[in-house]
């Protein structure tokens, strides 16, 4: 693909002159046992063709036959997404030639979604709100996966061949259509970053998917056009296909304003046309051009009943939807009493669910965070993974603060203990006994080394006997390198006050 | 008079990726013709009130439960296949989406 030759407008004197309009398609793969239309396995990850059944290829003679989860947990997105369920609905066939789907369609939704006419409402980071309305939802099928061999790249151009896995063929797909969003103006890369995170914290809240991008449980295709500022008649737009990671929905939001704006100033028209995105650049490339092969020739799939909803039906599983991703987070923050500040990195972090199970398991909010903001996260990065991802159980947080409470232990000492914890040595507990990391307690053993740091430091005593009694820091390094880090440091400073006849 | 026109014929044919000759083109304009003529007389005996419909038995919520079934072996799967390699099918690269 020949690089981008058009040139950019700088983002804010884009701005000045036009109004972003953004649209969003994401798709969400939902994490039913089974596809949408066979049962075979729905699992990522498995060898290759080995999850397919006759319907997955499309074989002369099969049925396709709807899998009820699945519609389920579309009409769960479809509430969450503040929608109107469709009393009743039908599949259609979206034809197209493609060896990512060995039956030359594709089995979706056409004129009747299962789910229309919502909205979200979408958080900024900086607690400003922002409704985003909601076109439809409707369910269909995900396509095989294409390896492109040969050639340098790995990409299409230069493929000398390409080999199709179909064991994604068949999983059940949402696909979540936005109206057209206006007024989001310079906010507009960031609304599509907070809209996406939003939508995937939905659907991982409701359990329908595992909704990681990385594995493309959640991709998102970007529209983009620019009007001229004050207009009301939208401009072209382009199409920047498979955006999977927020950072790239922002970017790539970003990025089509600047190109959009260059060739509208160089006074040329837009081409409405699909985009690539290259996370490497930073940029999209052209794709194809909207041509005849987007018609798709819809019609109503002969081999499957329309789905028919009944109030009970829907009612049954709106009482299984779990607190908003929002409220929840308004409600944690009052019950663990951080601070904006505090609370903000911690959702940032995506530990929210990790903090709240060790206070569920009787931590106290703030030793719960100290933990997982602190070392856990220090230990993640050093290991290039999800603080989540170490595998520390709220357990072991707990018992590691119950020895620090019981002065068993000092902090550093404890965390030193959380790595043996994550080499596999056993408990915190097991780990201090068999060390021999319990802080040294025996009051003779700590006394002498007081009395030690003392005697070779004759001047730090003569300034805590004046009453400078922040001094007593001075003679706590020596005494921790007497007992290798396994005093307490309280406990010496009451000593050499207690030897000094001094009351703290 | 057809509603359907040679071009439309043409047409269809190129997205459904069919090859057909002038002869065929002009034979099937033909045919379709009967069939949408036959269609536009059903549409007028069925008034605006008789709802359309894709299926001849009036069923819904024909689902199955979400449990795994048997699946095809490698060896099945790729039976068929033109051509394989690595357990996959081996297709030409086609120049379209990445």
């Amino acid at each position: 693909m020949a690089a981008t030759t058009e040139s950019l407008v700088d983002f804010d004197e884009a701005l000045e002159k036009y109004d972003p309009v953004l649209g969003f398609e994401v798709h969400v793969e939902l994490n039913t046992k089974t596809k949408m239309f066979s049962d075979a396995p729905n699992v990522f990850g498995d060898e290759p063709n080995t999850n397919v059944t006759p319907v997955c290829l499309g074989l002369p003679g099969v049925l396709p036959v709807v899998n009820k989860t699945a519609v389920e947990y579309s009409i769960l997105i479809g509430l969450a997404l503040n929608c109107k369920i469709a009393e009743t609905c039908g599949f259609a066939r979206k034809n197209y030639f493609y060896p990512d789907t060995p039956k030359n369609f594709q089995t979706s939704q056409y004129e009747d979604p299962i789910a229309y006419d919502g909205y979200l409402d979408v958080e900024l980071e900086d607690g400003e709100v922002f409704r985003v309305e909601i076109e439809r939802a409707h369910m269909e099928e995900d396509a095989g996966k294409l390896t492109h061999m040969g050639g340098s790249t790995g990409r299409i151009q230069g493929a000398d061949f390409s080999l199709v896995d179909y064991n994604r063929a068949g999983v059940p797909l949402v696909e979540i259509v936005t109206k057209p969003i206006v007024g989001a103006g310079k906010r507009a890369p960031e609304l599509a970053k907070a809209y996406v995170a939003a939508v995937r914290e939905i659907v991982k809240n409701l359990g329908v998917s595992d909704a990681k991008m990385e594995r493309g449980n959640v991709r998102c295709d970007a529209n983009v056009s620019l009007m001229p500022k004050g207009a009301d008649k939208f401009g072209t737009r382009s199409e920047t296909k498979n955006v999977n990671s927020l950072r790239a929905v922002e970017h790539a939001v970003r990025f089509e304003i600047e190109r959009h704006a260059g060739v509208l100033e160089a006074g040329q028209k837009v081409v409405q046309e699909t985009r690539h995105w290259h996370e490497d650049t930073r940029t999209t490339t052209a794709g194809r051009p909207k041509s005849d092969a987007d018609d798709y020739r819809y019609f109503p799939e002969p081999d499957l009943v329309p789905v028919v909803t009944t109030a009970e039906w829907i009612e049954e599983l709106r009482a299984r939807l779990p607190e908003p991703p929002a409220e929840r987070r308004k409600r944690l923050k009052a019950e663990w009493g951080y601070s904006d500040a505090e609370f903000r990195d911690v959702v940032n972090a995506g530990l929210l669910d990790a903090i709240g199970e060790t206070i569920a398991a009787g931590a106290s909010a703030a030793v719960a965070r100290k933990w997982w903001m602190g070392e856990i996260s220090r230990l993640a990065k050093n290991a290039d993974t999800d603080p989540e991802g170490l595998g520390v159980t709220p357990a072991t947080i707990v018992e590691l603060n119950g020895l620090i409470e019981a002065k068993k232990i000092n902090d550093k000492i404890a965390r030193q203990v959380l790595e043996f914890v994550l080499a596999g040595e056993g408990t915190p507990a097991e780990i201090v006994q068999k060390r021999g990391l319990a802080v040294v307690n025996d009051d003779s053993a700590l006394g002498a080394a007081i009395e030690d740091a003392m005697a070779t430091m004759p001047d730090v005593v003569a300034k805590i006997k004046d009453g400078k009694l922040q001094a007593i820091g001075a003679l706590i390094g020596p005494v921790m390198k007497a007992t290798r880090g396994q005093a307490d440091a309280g406990r010496v400073r009451e000593l050499v006050l207690e030897k000094l006849g001094i009351e703290g | 008079m057809s509603a359907i026109s040679r071009e439309d014929v043409a047409h269809l044919a190129r997205l459904a990726h069919i090859e057909m000759s002038d002869a065929e083109l002009d034979k099937m304009t033909g045919e379709l013709g009967v069939i949408v003529d036959a269609i536009a007389s059903v549409s007028e005996a069925a008034g605006a009130d008789v709802p359309a419909t894709s299926h001849p038995i009036p069923l819904a919520n024909v689902f199955r439960e979400d449990v795994v079934g048997e699946t095809l072996t490698v060896e099945q799967v790729l039976q068929n296949a033109p051509d394989s390699e690595d357990s996959r099918f081996k297709v030409p690269a086609i120049l379209d989406e990445e």
